[in-house]
């Protein structure tokens, strides 16, 4: 079988075996159940309910606030215990809804009905999608309804299934590519009536043949959807890595996937979109990877949204010796955690406990050089340049190496000889240039006001004078 | 004391990645290391105990001034990386297997204080020490440096390095020049020592063909084209093995610290390198120039980098590939389209 890949990249301990094998597990949770407004890319949603208000699960707890927004739905039936700010992975806390579960799981008249996809037409399956509050579940968190609008449906030929779980340690995608195929296959049809010229690719690395096989299986030897096997790589599941590996083509910052003709969907958020559109089920629920050596018991488990990390950890047995680090997310990409009482969230994807910190037990020696950076870069960039540039406050600079172009995957960092943050300074960098350009931008917009006000003034300045001297 | 207790059974925090490869600095060095060790056996076999002794000397010098030096300075001391190992190492390989033992000290006590420490330690040399060190002796002691008389050992009948030889007229034997049965420097005489030390920092991905691989190749082409011996594989041949060439070439020109990082880079650091010792060799007095043409080349370094940045990921031809592949796409649907 051809196998799939891009240029650059590293090979980190893949660490799958502590929970591959684990099948996913339901977990009833009861207690307090919170949910952000803000879990996705874009304007936060706006709550709808009030502290005392009954709610149901599936019912609409946060409203989309802007185009790119999404609905925060309940996953939970009970009481709406407080509208507060409540402390979040990222270590802000921010703006959520808290239920306290009944335990009834009481959900929305009309919830699990099924509906005949095919019938559909392409708003109702927009609209469908745009109502279950659906985001990318693999991490990033971009509205799904937005994603599936671009300009010209008929410019896409692409729609890649994003399979390829690049991140080590992680499995809930392999065990859903697994246990849950038919409904990934099912998303990715229902997609495909939105693009008429799209074909459907399932991308995943080649260290899950089981997977792999799996899929093929179901698929057989249908024409519109195929298996294309990834050649294990970190970040071969990279948006532009992944387009690149199966398409040939090149996405920078400036463009959308869409602008090349595609289209990327994690496998979770295909499975949540056939839930919505074939079984009026919102976005309630997902599969995450509880692992890492401190872990007793490592587990791919299904959990209600808004369930605190900390019950789902004490659900998998706890942890079997302390946790110098915990993660959410993979090891490459995943947020450090300050503690673990935070609400799984939509673009949730694991929880790492590990009885190690390589970060603080491998301290930081001086650059010699090696480029293995430069090697392994998947945007083809030069960290030691960009460095240089970072660390001397000269953004222009490092704008012009095209630091604007890294996505933080954190490649260059895992190479390092010499353990250097590379990953860290670029991301304080990128930030700055954002910020700078935000300013820039606002005070553009505040001399362009200051120049129509002052020329308002002299119009009317002028046209008063003209009257007055033909008194 | 309770708040301190209470800190530390919180977890780490730190921004991703969280997980760091195996490989360090150390390593790295270490591999250098053990790949000139073949090099460094047939030295010792082939010139006698002595050259032991002055590799010995050299490696410790190198490492004794660095400790020295940073301890005096009040530096954290580096010694542990190994990088100070591979300094001596590569200064005593190539000493002549006779020569004193004050000028290789001397000489490893230049290289780390002088060239490196001195530009701010491990990384931030804008030279190959090693290299700075062994031109520095070569001005100051040129005749113990160019003495390559072998009194210790047994069939010691030439003094003249091959590459000294074959400039003068004379013939020299592949066969002795591949093995390393001729007079040179301790660890450059044998071709086939180096060539094994060098698949081996390959292998373990220490180093890339890059350099090495375009330094030999534009040097085989300068010399077919300037050395008025035309096409003659034996000449080639017998430039490409002697005068240190592949030593230099595989284990100086690499040195991560005084070459470029960029891709691109490398490759035009090697054409450099590869012409500057065919313009040495050729019109130069001296028979060889390896070591100056790295030392020259060191320096450019810089400036190749600044012109080789390469493409990033999606811009500039990576853009127009794209587009390309897209209005190819087009004109295939249309055609479809027709078609029907």
């Amino acid at each position: 079988m051809k196998l799939f890949t891009f240029k650059g990249g590293a090979h980190p301990n893949e660490g799958k075996a502590l929970s591959e094998n684990c099948r996913i597990r339901a977990l009833d949770l009861q207690g307090e159940f919170v949910f952000p407004m803000s879990q996705h890319i874009g304007a936060p949603a706006k709550p709808v309910v009030a502290p005392g208000d009954r709610v149901l699960a599936g019912q609409k707890l946060g409203e989309a606030g802007g185009f790119i927004s999404a609905d925060v739905i309940s996953s939970v039936s009970g009481t709406v215990k407080a509208v507060e700010p409540r402390m979040q992975v990222s270590g802000f806390p921010v703006m959520s809804v808290v239920v306290e579960n009944d335990g009834l799981y009481e959900t929305v008249p009309g919830i699990g009905e099924k509906r005949d996809y095919h019938a559909l037409s392409k708003e109702e399956i927009r609209n469908i999608v745009r109502e279950a509050g659906i985001v990318g579940l693999g991490g990033a968190g971009f509205p799904t309804a937005v994603k599936l609008m671009p300009k010209n449906d008929e410019g896409i030929d692409w729609f890649i299934a994003n399979g390829s779980e690049c991140e080590p340690f992680l499995t809930s995608d392999y065990r859903m590519l697994m246990e849950e195929a038919e409904r990934i296959i099912g998303g990715l049809e229902i997609c495909l009536q939105l693009f008429p010229h799209a074909k459907g690719v399932i991308a995943i690395e080649d260290n899950k043949p089981e997977a792999i096989a799996h899929v093929q299986e179901l698929l057989g030897d249908r024409e519109d959807i195929r298996v294309a096997a990834l050649k294990t790589k970190y970040p071969e599941g990279g948006e532009r890595q992944l387009i690149n590996a199966v398409t040939g083509r090149y996405i920078n910052s400036g463009m959308l996937p869409a602008d090349a003709g595609c289209i990327v969907d994690n496998v979770a958020t295909l499975a949540a979109i056939y839930d919505a559109v074939a079984e009026s089920t919102p976005l309630m629920e997902k599969v995450i990877t509880i692992t890492g050596d401190a872990v007793t018991e490592p587990a791919n488990v299904k959990v209600r949204l808004g369930a605190s990390y900390q019950a789902v950890l004490e659900a998998c047995g706890g942890l079997r010796v302390r946790a110098r680090k915990m993660i959410c997310g993979g090891p490459m990409m995943g947020q450090a955690l300050f503690e673990t009482d935070c609400p799984v969230t939509k673009p949730s994807s694991a929880l790492c406990a590990f009885a190690h910190d390589e970060v603080a037990e491998n301290p930081t020696t001086p650059c010699i050089r090696c480029g293995r950076c430069v090697e392994a870069c998947p945007e083809f960039l030069v960290p030691p340049m960009m460095v240089k540039a970072a660390t001397h406050d000269d953004l222009a600079g490092f704008e012009k190496l095209n630091g604007m172009e890294c996505m933080e995957c954190g490649t260059c960092s895992y190479v390092c000889p010499a353990r250097r943050p590379l990953t860290q300074i670029f991301k304080q960098a990128r930030k700055m240039v954002m910020a700078d350009r935000k300013v820039k931008a606002a005070e553009q917009k505040q001399r362009e006001a200051h120049e129509a006000a002052a020329k308002l003034e002299a119009e009317q300045k002028k046209a008063a004078d003209q009257a007055a001297e033909k008194e | 004391m309770e708040q301190t207790t209470e800190i530390k059974k919180l977890a780490h925090v730190s921004s991703s990645p969280h997980f760091r490869t195996s490989v360090t600095t150390q390593k790295l060095m270490l591999d250098v290391v053990i790949a000139m060790i073949p090099a460094f056996l047939w030295g010792v076999w082939h010139f006698g105990p002595y050259a032991l002794l002055v590799t010995v000397a050299t490696v410790l010098a190198c490492v004794v001034s660095e400790y020295a030096y940073e301890r005096l300075m009040k530096l954290p001391v580096t010694v542990s990386d190994c990088s100070a190992v591979v300094t001596g190492m590569i200064l005593a390989l190539n000493m002549p297997p006779e020569i004193p033992l004050f000028i290789p000290i001397l000489g490893g006590v230049f290289a780390i204080v002088v060239v490196k420490q001195l530009y701010g330690g491990l990384g931030q040399n804008f030279m190959n020490p090693a290299l700075a060190a062994r031109c520095f002796l070569m001005i100051s002691f040129a005749k113990p440096m160019t003495d390559f008389s072998m009194r210790g050992a047994v069939d010691a009948v030439s003094t003249a390095t091959p590459l000294a030889e074959l400039k003068a007229g004379g013939s020299v034997s592949l066969t002795d020049l591949f093995i390393g049965n001729i007079p040179g420097t301790i660890g450059e005489v044998s071709t086939i020592a180096l060539l094994l030390g060098a698949a081996y920092l390959l292998a373990k991905k220490v180093i890339s063909i890059r350099i090495p691989g375009m330094y030999i190749l534009s040097f085989a082409v300068f010399m077919l084209i300037f050395s008025g011996h035309g096409l003659d594989p034996y000449y080639l041949a017998c430039q490409v093995c002697g005068g240190g060439l592949i030593f230099g070439a595989f284990f100086m020109a690499t040195d991560y610290v005084t070459g470029p990082l960029t891709p691109a880079g490398q490759l035009v650091y090697g054409v450099i390198l590869g012409v500057l010792t065919g313009i040495f060799r050729v019109f130069g007095a001296s028979a060889e120039g390896v070591s100056y043409a790295i030392i020259l080349s060191n320096i450019l370094c810089p400036l190749i980098e600044k012109c080789t940045v390469p493409t990033a990921f999606g811009k500039g031809r990576y853009a127009e590939l794209t587009k390309k592949l897209l209005t190819d796409n087009k004109d295939v649907k249309k055609a479809e389209q027709e078609g029907r």
